[in-house]
């Protein structure tokens, strides 16, 4: 579970985030809305630990643990993902030594062996084939010259091979076409086991149709102002913010 | 003058002995004696040390082997590490000697020479002497000339006419000495038209004494030859180096020069390289590690006399530490090098703030139809990647480490020789890891990585 309590988080001194209270359960997917520049993805990035966001006031409990005591690496270890808004390009890191180093990173954590090398590319081929990765981009550099769409096809296969408790999806859909949509949704739905839990930033309905929210989240100007069910995600589709903000 | 008085007294006091040299070699010694003490060493006035404070490396007092006691140790049996999966012909420099006592067994084509130096020069001073301080001119270089007033011995690479070594030949330099120690080392590499050769060059240290060496190379690449020249510089905090490299190549000649610093103390190479003839092709590239407070800084010169020949240059310096590095690299095009191509890049990544990167790309044009390009940047890791990273649980430790090798890898994997390439994509990643080394017949438990 990931309670989130009176968070304030600010940027270059700027306050960004300004009380967000926010629960997502065990198993629960959780839609986060907003205009742009809300702070949604400053959320996101404060919830994994960029060094960039200072946090000036508030909690976030993960499982129990103070989250923000820990490093990003170890708050990945402790099954935390973010599929990045804008995913970075990494020239001359091959997907498979980063992909290696991840996940022996998070087996060394838990104390565990690496895994052998066949394991480890045999891993690679079957979490690849749930998004249908092309095999080419997986023997590339990461994320180099991928294509917008790539790129996040590419993080959801990350999220396969690293198996989180929690994902963030920032935007993931943006940028993917219909048919890569439904292969990235389809293959997200896949991943899903009873435990796991999501928070699914976007703008548009149709990824939700595929994710299907328990909770839908509006984030106004640093805050959570609205909760609703997912009902909410399509009163938004058709009618926008505005009538949110005059509800303040 | 300063540190050059000991050197001045050195020759004065030794000349005699030296003279016992074959002629060839002694011949230049009065010369380059009279232009050492003519020009001194050079000051970071001088544009090819801007970077480097010569006559300090210069000043300390070294021991130097004039009476040529002979290397105490079989460095075959000490040096057994290889490059894996390489089938070299091994040999070794010791000190400034050439290790005659146990040759390799492999045999060589009809007419190779690869061998000491003072002994071709005494046994074909006729064959020596068309090339020896020929491209190297101590007139105008003061290392150049200390080296040919005091050098004894190096190594002799001779390919005739036609013949294709399909071995590469492995050269080890080891430094291995009791006291601070001056070696004055030369390489000759000669490729008649239509040769081909490998060589590497691994420079290591045996013992934590203090090192200063100097080296002069000079490498022909006649018509249609084709000369792959590897230097792999793996030594320790104590090590001086001031190599200058001379290169000629004639038309239709592709020649690649590589340098790879790993570990040093300071180093300085200088390189220049002659195109003198159409169509001949160089690449030149670089790639440094350093951290401490360790200083390379390469000097380089590509003179495109001819028409039509290519160059292509990559240097790629990653710095730690205090680490301070240098790139100054000169292409210079000639009134009538038409149709020249040239690029000239170095990339440069300073890990930490005290490191210190000096970038000098110099483009000089005189002919009118050329493609030319240069470019330097210098860099801090890219914190965006780094994070990224970490987010997928990789310790920032490792993600430094995977940035900076994925940043010089480009330059490794440029190399052509594949057993190589591997075993320097394995030795720079020990090197970012700092577990360089500890090879059985290392002394000082470090750097010695082959
Ligand atoms: N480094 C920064 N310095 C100053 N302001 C910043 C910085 N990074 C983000 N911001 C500001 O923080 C606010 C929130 O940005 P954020 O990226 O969290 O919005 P968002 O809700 O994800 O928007 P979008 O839907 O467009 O992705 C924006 O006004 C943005 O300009
Ligand atoms: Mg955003």
């Amino acid at each position: 579970m990931l309670e989130i309590r009176d968070l304030h988080a600010s940027i270059g001194g700027k306050e960004i985030l300004k009380g967000v209270n926010l629960t997502v359960g065990e198993g629960e997917i959780h839609a986060l809305m907003g205009q742009n520049g809300a702070g949604k993805s400053t959320l996101s990035n404060v919830i994994v630990g960029h060094p960039a966001y200072e946090v000036t006031q508030g909690s976030i409990r993960w499982q129990g643990k103070d989250l923000l005591a820990l490093s990003p690496e170890e708050r990945a270890h402790e099954g935390i993902f973010l599929s990045f808004q804008q995913p970075v390009e990494i020239p001359g890191v091959s997907m498979i030594n980063f992909m290696r180093a991840a996940l022996n990173a998070k087996r060394k954590y838990f104390g565990q062996e690496p895994l052998a090398a066949a394991d480890f590319l045999k891993l690679m081929r079957e979490k690849r084939k749930i998004v249908e990765l092309d095999s080419k981009l997986a023997n590339r550099s990461v994320n180099e010259g991928f294509s917008g769409g790539e790129k996040k096809r590419n993080e959801i296969f990350q999220m396969a091979m690293l198996e989180p408790a929690l994902s963030i999806l920032d935007e993931t859909d943006s940028g993917l076409d219909v048919d890569a949509l439904r292969i990235v949704a389809e293959g997200f739905n896949k991943l899903r086991t009873p435990k796991s839990s999501a928070i699914v930033i976007t703008h548009y309905q149709r990824l939700l149709d595929y994710l299907k929210p328990d909770v839908v989240h509006v984030l106004i100007d640093g805050r959570i102002v609205k909760t609703g069910g997912p009902e909410l995600a399509h009163e938004i589709e058709e009618k926008g913010f505005d009538w949110i903000k005059s509800e303040q | 003058m300063g540190s050059e008085h000991q050197y001045i007294e050195l020759f004065q006091q030794n000349r005699a002995l030296l003279a016992q040299s074959p002629q060839v070699i002694d011949r230049l010694r009065d010369t380059s004696y009279e232009n050492f003490c003519r020009m001194g060493f050079p000051t970071t006035k001088a544009e090819r040390y801007r970077y480097t404070n010569v006559a300090e490396s210069f000043s300390p007092d070294y021991g130097v082997n004039l009476k040529r006691v002979a290397f105490p140790l079989n460095p075959y049996e000490i040096f057994r590490c290889d490059v894996p999966n390489l089938s070299t012909s091994l040999y070794f420099v010791a000190n400034d000697q050439f290790y005659e006592r146990e040759l390799p067994k492999a045999s060589l084509p009809e007419g190779v020479i690869v061998g000491s130096l003072a002994r071709a020069a005494a046994e074909r001073p006729d064959l020596i002497s068309k090339y020896y301080g020929r491209q190297a001119q101590s007139g105008e270089d003061a290392i150049t000339a200390l080296n040919s007033m005091l050098v004894q011995d190096g190594l002799f690479v001779y390919v005739p006419k036609n013949v294709v070594l399909e071995r590469p030949l492995q050269i080890v330099n080891v430094l291995r000495a009791d006291v601070d120690l001056m070696a004055n080392r030369r390489v000759l590499v000669v490729l008649e038209e239509g040769a081909s050769a490998q060589l590497l060059v691994c420079d290591h240290a045996m013992d934590e004494r203090s090192f200063l060496v100097t080296q002069v190379v000079e490498a022909f690449v006649g018509e249609n030859a084709h000369l792959e020249f590897y230097e792999l510089e793996e030594t320790h905090a104590l090590c001086r180096r001031f190599s200058n490299m001379f290169v000629r190549q004639e038309a239709n000649s592709t020649g690649t020069f590589d340098n790879i610093s790993l570990s040093c103390g300071l180093t300085h190479n200088l390189a220049d390289i002659v195109l003198d003839g159409e169509n001949a092709e160089v690449h030149v590239n670089g790639c440094v590690v350093a951290d401490g407070n360790q200083h390379v800084d390469n000097n380089t010169l590509i003179d495109h006399r001819s028409p039509a020949c290519s160059s292509n240059e990559l240097y790629k310096y990653v710095l730690d530490g205090n680490a301070v590095g240098a790139f100054a690299g000169r292409i210079l095009v000639r009134k009538g090098a038409q149709k020249t191509v040239s690029q000239e890049t170095n990339a440069n990544l300073c890990a930490t703030r005290t490191a210190r990167m000096f970038t000098q790309p110099m483009l000089e044009i005189y002919a009118d139809d050329v493609k030319c390009s240069h470019g330097s940047t210098v860099g801090q890791l890219n914190d965006a990647a780094l994070f990224y990273m970490r987010q997928r649980g990789i310790p920032e430790s490792e993600a430094r480490l995977l940035l900076k090798f994925a940043f010089v890898g480009e330059v490794i994997d440029s190399i052509r020789l594949a057993p190589l390439r591997d075993r320097l994509h394995y030795l720079t990643e020990k090197r970012f890891r700092g577990e360089l080394g500890k090879c059985a017949g290392c002394r000082t438990n470090q750097n010695c990585g082959l």
